[in-house]
C-alpha cells in the first residue's frame, strides 16, 4: 500500500489515523483509488471528515469530561440547578456548527460542479492536462439481468462482464439499462451512477494506474444481483490496442438476435467477447426498441400534435407490459421469470435439507441427469 | 386563564378545584381539518403526477382530443350547486329548522349524484373509445386524479345519507351539528379540489 | 374445476405454502407451538374476557401506549431474527460457499428486516411512548379522540399481522424496503410479495396518520390551564413536531403506494418503463415521504434525551427556547432534502449541491441540541441511572453517525459511498445510536410510571453494555467495508479477504442478541422482584414534568384535579413551591367508554388486505362492505361516554393519600 504522496496536505494528517487499517493489509479502495476522479472524491471525504472533527472531537471530550466531573458522587463540583441560559454559550453553539457548515457548503458547491459526472474531465491527473490530440474513449454500458454489457463503438467490439480501459485516457461512459435500475460502480475509478431503462446517464473518468480492479452493480436489481460484478482491467495504450485486436478476431457477433438472447435473465455469466457489433444498437436499447417491430422514438409522432412535432420521450410509447391483476382471468395468475421463485416443481420439495435446497435461484439450479431443469415452467 | 395570575406573596393555585366545562368533541373540528389537509396532500401528489404525466400520451389520444368541455362545465355546475345547497342546509341548521336541513341535504345529494353520474358517463365513454387508464401514463394520471375525487364524492354521499337518517332519528343535537359541520368542511373541500381539477386538468388539457 | 377453485381462492393454493424451505417450516413450527401454548394459557387462566374488556377495546391512552410497546417488542424479535440471518449469510457466503440462504429467501429477509424495523418496531415504539406520556405530561385525561386511538393501534397491528402472515403464506417482497420501481412493478415482481408490502403499509399507514392527527389535536387543544406553548415539556414539543410531520408526510406514502398498486392491479402506467411511465417519479415521491420519516423517528428520541438529561442532572434544561426552535427548524428542513438519497441518479450539479447543502444545514440545529444537552449536564449532579447511561452512550455514538451523515451529504463523496455498506453503517448508527438508545432510555425512564415499579438495574446494565459494545462491533466493520468499496444487499462474495470483517460484524450482532435477551430478562426479573423495586411515590427519579405528579400507575382519569401550570418544569415547580395536593372535594369525571369497533374495523381491513393480495375478489368485496357497514353502524352509537363517580374517585385518591402519608412518615 503506497503512503499518500503529498504529505503536506492537511487531509493526510487524518489519513494517518486510518493508517493502522491500511497497514493491516486491508484495501480501502475508496480511500486509495487508482483514478483521478475517485482520488479527488477520496480527498473530499478526508476534508469533510477533518472539518467535522473540529467540532466532533471537542463534543466527545466534553461529554466524557462533564459526565465524569459532574457525577452525583462528586460533591466538590459546582451545582447550579437553576442555571439554564447563557447568551454567550448559545451564540457559540449555534455559530460554531454554522461556520463549519459554511466552509463545507462552499466546498460542496465547488466540488459538486467540478466532479459532476456529466462534465468532461479537464485533466488526466494532478498537473497533467489532457493532451490536445487525445479524444475520450467512448464506452457504452448496458446493465442486463444480471450481467454487464460493454460496447466500444469506435472499435466496433463488445464484451460482457469484462471492462478493459486504457490507462491515462479519458473515458466517456454512456449508460443505460435493459429492465430495472442498477448502478455502475468501479470504486477504484470513480463514483457510481445509476443505469435506468429508457434513459441514458453519463460518466467521465480516467484510470491512472495499470491493474485489475473490481467493478459491480451497487443497486439491488433482483435475484442475480450478487453476481453482477465484473473485472475492470486498466492497461497501457499498447496493451489496449492489442486487446482490441484480439477481441476483434472473435467470431461472435452482437446483433439484434444475439442481444435479445443475452437480455434474458441469467446469472454468473462468464466474460464474453464480440468481434463485431451491430451499429446503433446502444441507441436502440436506450429507446427500448431493439425488438423488431417496436418503433423507435424518432419515428413516432405525437398523436395529433399539430405543426410542432416533437419527438416524444423515450419511454413514451404504447406499453406492452402486463395487464393489471383485476383484468386477469384466473388462469393468468402466475409468476414471471424475472425473479427467483422456484418455478415448476420446487427443488427439494420432498427432501428437506437436501443440497438442492441451498440455492433455488432459478437460473443455476443444478440440472440433475434425468430431471428437467427447474427453469421450465 | 385567571388561575395562572399569582397574587403577590401568596402560594399560587396549583390545582383547579372546580371542573371546567369541556364541550365534548371540542377538538373535532381541528382534528377533521387536519385530516382534510392530509387528504389535500394526497391530491397534491396526484396533481404532481398529473404535472409530470399530463402529456405522456404514448402515441395515444391526447387531452385536446378527448375532453368535452361543455359536459365538464355542466358537471362543474352540479358540484358548485351542491355546495350552495349545502350552505343553505347549514343556515337552516343555525336556525334549528330540522325539516329544511333535511330538504337541503337531499337536494345536495341529488346534485352530488348527478355529478357522479355525469363523471361515470364520461369515464365509460372514454373507456369505450379505447382511452382507458391503461392506455398511457396521461390517461392513468387523469383517471386516478379525477377518480380519486369522484371516490371522495361517493363517500361524501354515503356519509350524507347516513347523517340524514341520524338527523331524522335524533334531531339537531350537538353531536349531529358537529357532524354536519365536518361534512360541510369535507363537501366544500371537494369543491375546491374540483376547481383545481377543472382548471389544471380540463381547461389546460383542452387547450394543449 | 381449477377455474372455480381460482375464483374461490384467487392465486392462493397449496403451493403458496413454503413447505420446501426448511428454515421457514422450522420457524412455523416454533411460532405455532408458542402460539398454541400462549392461547392455551390465556384460555386456561380465563384471561380472554379480561383482555378483551380491559385491553383490546380500551380507549385509555396509557393502555394503548403499552399495547404499542408490546407490538414493537414482538416485531423487534422478528426483525432482529432477520438481521441475524443476514449477518450469518454474509459471514459464510464466500467463494464456493453459497451460504445457507438462497437468493429467493435472502432477498425477502433484507426487505422484511428494513420494513419491520422501521414500520413495525421503531414506529410503534415511538407512537407508544408518545401515546403514554404526552397526555400525562400536558395534564390531560386522555387524547382528543380516544376511539380513533384504539382504531389506530389495531390498524398498525393489522399491518404487522400481514407482514407476519407473508412469512408462512406465500412470500414477502424481494425489492428492498422501499420497493423501488420498476423492480416492484408487475412486470418484474408479479408475485404476492410486493402486494403484501403495499397492503401492510397502507393499512398500518392509516393507523399512523390517524394517531398523528389525534396527538396533534391533543397537544394543541388539551393542555392543562396555564401551559402556554413555551411552557410545554420538551418531549411534548418533539411529539408535536413529529406528529405534524406524520400528518404532512404519510399521505405522500399513501399516494405513492396507491399509484404503485394501481399499476399492479389496474395496469396503469405510473412507474412502468413503457407507455409514458417513469420509475424516477416513484423514487422522488417515496423519498419525499421517506426523509421526513427519519425525523419522525428521531425527534421524539431527542425529546426523551432532553427529559432524561435534565432530570438526572438535577437541573433545568439548558437553552429550552433554542431547543424548541431547533426542533422546528429540523421539522421544516426535513422536507427540503429528499434528493440526497439519489445524488447518483444524474441530476445536475446545482440541484445536487442545493440538496447537499440543505442536508448539511440540518446538522446545525442538531449540533446545537447536542451542545444543549452537554450544558445541561454542566454544573449538574448527574445520577447515572440506566436512562442517563443510554443518553451518554447516545451522545458519543450519535455524533459519529451525524458526521458520517454529513459526509454522505457531500454529493461527490456520496458518489462513492451511496448504496455501500458505509451507508448501511451510517443509518444504523443514527437509528440504533439515536432512536433505539432513546427508546431504551425512555422505557427505563417511564416504566415505573406505567407499572409502579422500577426496572432491574443489573440486567439493565448487561443489556446496555451488550447493546453499546455490540453495536460498535457490528457496524464498525461495515464502515470499513464500505470504504473497501463493498455495496449493500449482496448475498455472496468472491474476495476472501473481506470475510474477516463480516465475521466480526456477525459477532457484533450476536452480542446485540445477548443485549436483547438481557432486556427481556430485565423485564422478567423486574416483574418477579416487583415488590422490592416498587415505587409508591409516583416520582422515583425526582423528576420535573407533570406525569410524575400523579400516582404510578396513574388512575384511569390521570389527574383528579387538573393541575395549573406556572413554569416550564411544572412538577419541579410544584415541589419546590410546596404545592399541596387537594385531598377532598372530588367531582365526577367525564370519560370515554371502551368500544370494540376499532378492533373489528381493523379485522375487516386485515381480511380485505389479505384478499386483495391473493386476488380473492369476492372476499375483498365482502370485507370492504363489512368495513363500511361497521363504520356506519359505529356512528349510530351516540352513547360513547360515562362518568366516573365522585365516590370512586374519592376511594382511589384516598388510597393514594394514605400511601403518600405512609411514605412521608
Amino acid at each position: 500500500m503506497l503512503p499518500f504522496r503529498r504529505a503536506l496536505r492537511p487531509a493526510a494528517l487524518i489519513a494517518t489515523l486510518a493508517a493502522p487499517l491500511i497497514l493491516g493489509g486491508c484495501d480501502l479502495v475508496v480511500m486509495n483509488p487508482s483514478g483521478d476522479v475517485a482520488r479527488q472524491q477520496a480527498d473530499l471525504i478526508l476534508w469533510s471528515v477533518f472539518l467535522m472533527l473540529l467540532i466532533i472531537v471537542p463534543v466527545m471530550i466534553l461529554t466524557v469530561v462533564f459526565a465524569f466531573k459532574y457525577r452525583a458522587s462528586n460533591t466538590e463540583s459546582e451545582y447550579k440547578p437553576d442555571w439554564d441560559h447563557s447568551t454567550r454559550i448559545e451564540l457559540v453553539i449555534w455559530s460554531a456548527p454554522l461556520l463549519i457548515i459554511i466552509a463545507l457548503g462552499a466546498l460542496t458547491w465547488l466540488t459538486t460542479h467540478q466532479l459532476d459526472p456529466y462534465r468532461p474531465l479537464d485533466r488526466i491527473a494532478p498537473g497533467k492536462p489532457i493532451p490536445a490530440d487525445q479524444k475520450p474513449l467512448e464506452i457504452q454500458v448496458v446493465s442486463l439481468d444480471w450481467k454487464w454489457l460493454f460496447i466500444y463503438p469506435e472499435q466496433g467490439i463488445a464484451t460482457v462482464n469484462e471492462l478493459v480501459l486504457p490507462a491515462d485516457r479519458q473515458v466517456r461512459f454512456r449508460l443505460t439499462s435493459s429492465s430495472v435500475m442498477n448502478t455502475f460502480y468501479v470504486p477504484a475509478l470513480a463514483g457510481m451512477i445509476y443505469t435506468m431503462p429508457g434513459m441514458e446517464t453519463k460518466l467521465h473518468a480516467v484510470m491512472n494506474r495499470v491493474g485489475t480492479f473490481e467493478g459491480q452493480s451497487a443497486n439491488y436489481s433482483g435475484a442475480g444481483f450478487s453476481y453482477m460484478h465484473f473485472p475492470t482491467q486498466s492497461v497501457d495504450a499498447a496493451g489496449f490496442d492489442q486487446w482490441v485486436a484480439k477481441t476483434k478476431a472473435s467470431a461472435q457477433s452482437l446483433d439484434t438476435a444475439q442481444y435479445l438472447t443475452l437480455e434474458k435473465p441469467s446469472e454468473k455469466v462468464p466474460a464474453m467477447h464480440f468481434g463485431t457489433v451491430e451499429g446503433g444498437l446502444f441507441d436502440r436499447i436506450v429507446q427500448m426498441c431493439v425488438k423488431p417491430g417496436t418503433a423507435c422514438g424518432h419515428g413516432m409522432m405525437h398523436h395529433g400534435a399539430g405543426a410542432q412535432e416533437v419527438a416524444p420521450a423515450v419511454n413514451d410509447r404504447p406499453g406492452e407490459g402486463a395487464d393489471g391483476a383485476l383484468m386477469k382471468s384466473p388462469d393468468e395468475m402466475k409468476t414471471s421469470p424475472h425473479l427467483t421463485h422456484p418455478h415448476g416443481a420446487p427443488a427439494g420439495h420432498s427432501e428437506p435439507g437436501a443440497d438442492s435446497n441451498r440455492n433455488m435461484t432459478r437460473m443455476d439450479a443444478p440440472a440433475y441427469p434425468g430431471r428437467a431443469a427447474a427453469g421450465e415452467a | 386563564m385567571s388561575a395562572t395570575t399569582v397574587p403577590k406573596g401568596k402560594t399560587p393555585v396549583f390545582y383547579q378545584l372546580e371542573e371546567e366545562h369541556h364541550e365534548p368533541g371540542g377538538s373535532t373540528l381541528l382534528g377533521f381539518w387536519m385530516y382534510l389537509m392530509s387528504d389535500c396532500l394526497i391530491f397534491a401528489m396526484l396533481f404532481a403526477a398529473w404535472g409530470v404525466y399530463g402529456t405522456s400520451y404514448a402515441g395515444g389520444p391526447t387531452s385536446h382530443e378527448l375532453f368535452e368541455l361543455p359536459l365538464v362545465a355542466v358537471n362543474t355546475a352540479m358540484l358548485l350547486f351542491s355546495s350552495i345547497t349545502y350552505g343553505f342546509a347549514m343556515i337552516a341548521m343555525q336556525e334549528q329548522r330540522k325539516g329544511a336541513v333535511q330538504a337541503w341535504l337531499l337536494l345536495t345529494a341529488l346534485f352530488g349524484a348527478a355529478f357522479l353520474g355525469i363523471e361515470l358517463y364520461e369515464f365509460s365513454n372514454l373507456i369505450h373509445e379505447g382511452a382507458g387508464p391503461w392506455r398511457s401514463a396521461f390517461l392513468s394520471s387523469f383517471f386516478t386524479l379525477v377518480g380519486t375525487h369522484g371516490l371522495h364524492v361517493t363517500f361524501g354521499l354515503i356519509w350524507l345519507f347516513t347523517l340524514m337518517v341520524q338527523i331524522g332519528r335524533k334531531g339537531l343535537i350537538p353531536a349531529n351539528v358537529r357532524r354536519l359541520q365536518c361534512l360541510s368542511l369535507f363537501w366544500h373541500f371537494l369543491d375546491v379540489i374540483w376547481i383545481g381539477v377543472f382548471t389544471f386538468v380540463y381547461l389546460f388539457g383542452a387547450m394543449r | 374445476m381449477s377455474d372455480t377453485l381460482k375464483m374461490i381462492f384467487g392465486r392462493l393454493s397449496i403451493e403458496s405454502l413454503p413447505i420446501h424451505e426448511p428454515i421457514v417450516v422450522g420457524t412455523f413450527c416454533g411460532v405455532a407451538l408458542g402460539g398454541i401454548a400462549l392461547l392455551g394459557a390465556l384460555t386456561y387462566f380465563r384471561l380472554w374476557g379480561y383482555l378483551w374488556k380491559e385491553w383490546f377495546t380500551t380507549v385509555d391512552h396509557k393502555r394503548i401506549g403499552i399495547m404499542y410497546m408490546v407490538l414493537g417488542l414482538v416485531m423487534l424479535l422478528r426483525g432482529f431474527a432477520d438481521a441475524i440471518m443476514m449477518r450469518g449469510q454474509q459471514a459464510m457466503a464466500f467463494g464456493a460457499n453459497e451460504g445457507y440462504l438462497n437468493a429467493h429467501h435472502y432477498d425477502q429477509v433484507f426487505t422484511a428486516h428494513g420494513v419491520i424495523m422501521i414500520f413495525f418496531v421503531a414506529m410503534p415504539f415511538v407512537t407508544g411512548l408518545m401515546n403514554f406520556v404526552v397526555p400525562l405530561q400536558i395534564g390531560a385525561r386522555d387524547v382528543s379522540f380516544p376511539f380513533l386511538n384504539n382504531f389506530s393501534f389495531w390498524m398498525t397491528a393489522a399491518g404487522a399481522a400481514l407482514v407476519m402472515a407473508s412469512l408462512f403464506i406465500g412470500e414477502f417482497a424481494r425489492t428492498g424496503w422501499l420497493a423501488m420501481a420498476p423492480l416492484s412493478g408487475l412486470d418484474y415482481s408479479p408475485d404476492v410479495g410486493v402486494d403484501y408490502y403495499v397492503w401492510a403499509l397502507q393499512i398500518a399507514g392509516v393507523g399512523t396518520l390517524l394517531s398523528g392527527v389525534n396527538l396533534v389535536a391533543t397537544i394543541v387543544k388539551m393542555r392543562a390551564p396555564g401551559m402556554g406553548l413555551m411552557k410545554m415539556p420538551i418531549f411534548t414539543w418533539t411529539a408535536l413536531a413529529t406528529n405534524i410531520l406524520i400528518v404532512a408526510a404519510f399521505p405522500v406514502l399513501t399516494a405513492v403506494l396507491a399509484l404503485l398498486s394501481l399499476d399492479r392491479y389496474v395496469g396503469t402506467h405510473f412507474f412502468t418503463n413503457t407507455a409514458g411511465g417513469n420509475p424516477m417519479m416513484y423514487v422522488n415521491m417515496i423519498w419525499i415521504w421517506g426523509h421526513p420519516e427519519v425525523y419522525i423517528l428521531i425527534l421524539p428520541a431527542f425529546g426523551i434525551f432532553s427529559e432524561v438529561t435534565s432530570t438526572f442532572s438535577g437541573k433545568r434544561l439548558f437553552g429550552y427556547t433554542s431547543m424548541v426552535y431547533a426542533v422546528l427548524v429540523i421539522t421544516i428542513l426535513s422536507y427540503l432534502v429528499w434528493l440526497h438519497h439519489f445524488f447518483t441518479m444524474g441530476s445536475g450539479a446545482s440541484v445536487n449541491s442545493f440538496f447537499g447543502i440543505t442536508t448539511m444545514i440540518i446538522s446545525i440545529p442538531t449540533g446545537a441540541k447536542i451542545f444543549n444537552w452537554l450544558f445541561t449536564m454542566y454544573k449538574g449532579r448527574i445520577r447515572f441511572e440506566l436512562p442517563m447511561m443510554w443518553t451518554v452512550a447516545f451522545m458519543l455514538t450519535f455524533v459519529i453517525g451525524g458526521m458520517t451523515g454529513v459526509m454522505l451529504a457531500v454529493p461527490p463523496a456520496d458518489f462513492v459511498l451511496h448504496n455501500s455498506l458505509f451507508l448501511v453503517a451510517h443509518f444504523h448508527n443514527v437509528i440504533i445510536g439515536g432512536v433505539l438508545f432513546g427508546l431504551f432510555a425512555g422505557i427505563n425512564y417511564w416504566w415505573p410510571k406505567a407499572f409502579g415499579f422500577k426496572l432491574d438495574k443489573k440486567w439493565g446494565l448487561v443489556s446496555f453494555w451488550c447493546w453499546v459494545v455490540g453495536f460498535w462491533v457490528a457496524f464498525t466493520p461495515l464502515y470499513v467495508l464500505g470504504l473497501m468499496g463493498v455495496t449493500r444487499r449482496l448475498r455472496h462474495f468472491d474476495d476472501p479477504s473481506l470475510q474477516i470483517w463480516f465475521v466480526i460484524a456477525a459477532i457484533g450482532a450476536a452480542i446485540i442478541a445477548v443485549g436483547i435477551a438481557a432486556f427481556l430478562l430485565q423485564i422478567f426479573v423486574s416483574i418477579r422482584n416487583r415488590e422490592a423495586l416498587r415505587d409508591d411515590s409516583g416520582d422515583p427519579w425526582n423528576a420535573r414534568t407533570l406525569e410524575w405528579a400523579t400516582s404510578s400507575p396513574p388512575p384511569a382519569y390521570n389527574f383528579a384535579f387538573s393541575p395549573v401550570i406556572h413554569d416550564l418544569d411544572a412538577w419541579y415547580d410544584m415541589k419546590s413551591r410546596g404545592a399541596v395536593r387537594p385531598v377532598s372535594g372530588y367531582l365526577p369525571i367525564h370519560m370515554p367508554k371502551n368500544t370494540g369497533a376499532g378492533i373489528i374495523l381493523a379485522g375487516f381491513s386485515l381480511v380485505f388486505g389479505f384478499a386483495m393480495i391473493w386476488y380473492i375478489w369476492w372476499l375483498a368485496a365482502a370485507s370492504f362492505l363489512g368495513l363500511i357497514v361497521t363504520a356506519i353502524a359505529h356512528t349510530f352509537n351516540y352513547d360513547r361516554d360515562f362518568y366516573i363517580t365522585a365516590e370512586e374517585v374519592t376511594e382511589t385518591e384516598n388510597a393514594r393519600t394514605a400511601v403518600l402519608a405512609r411514605l412521608g412518615a
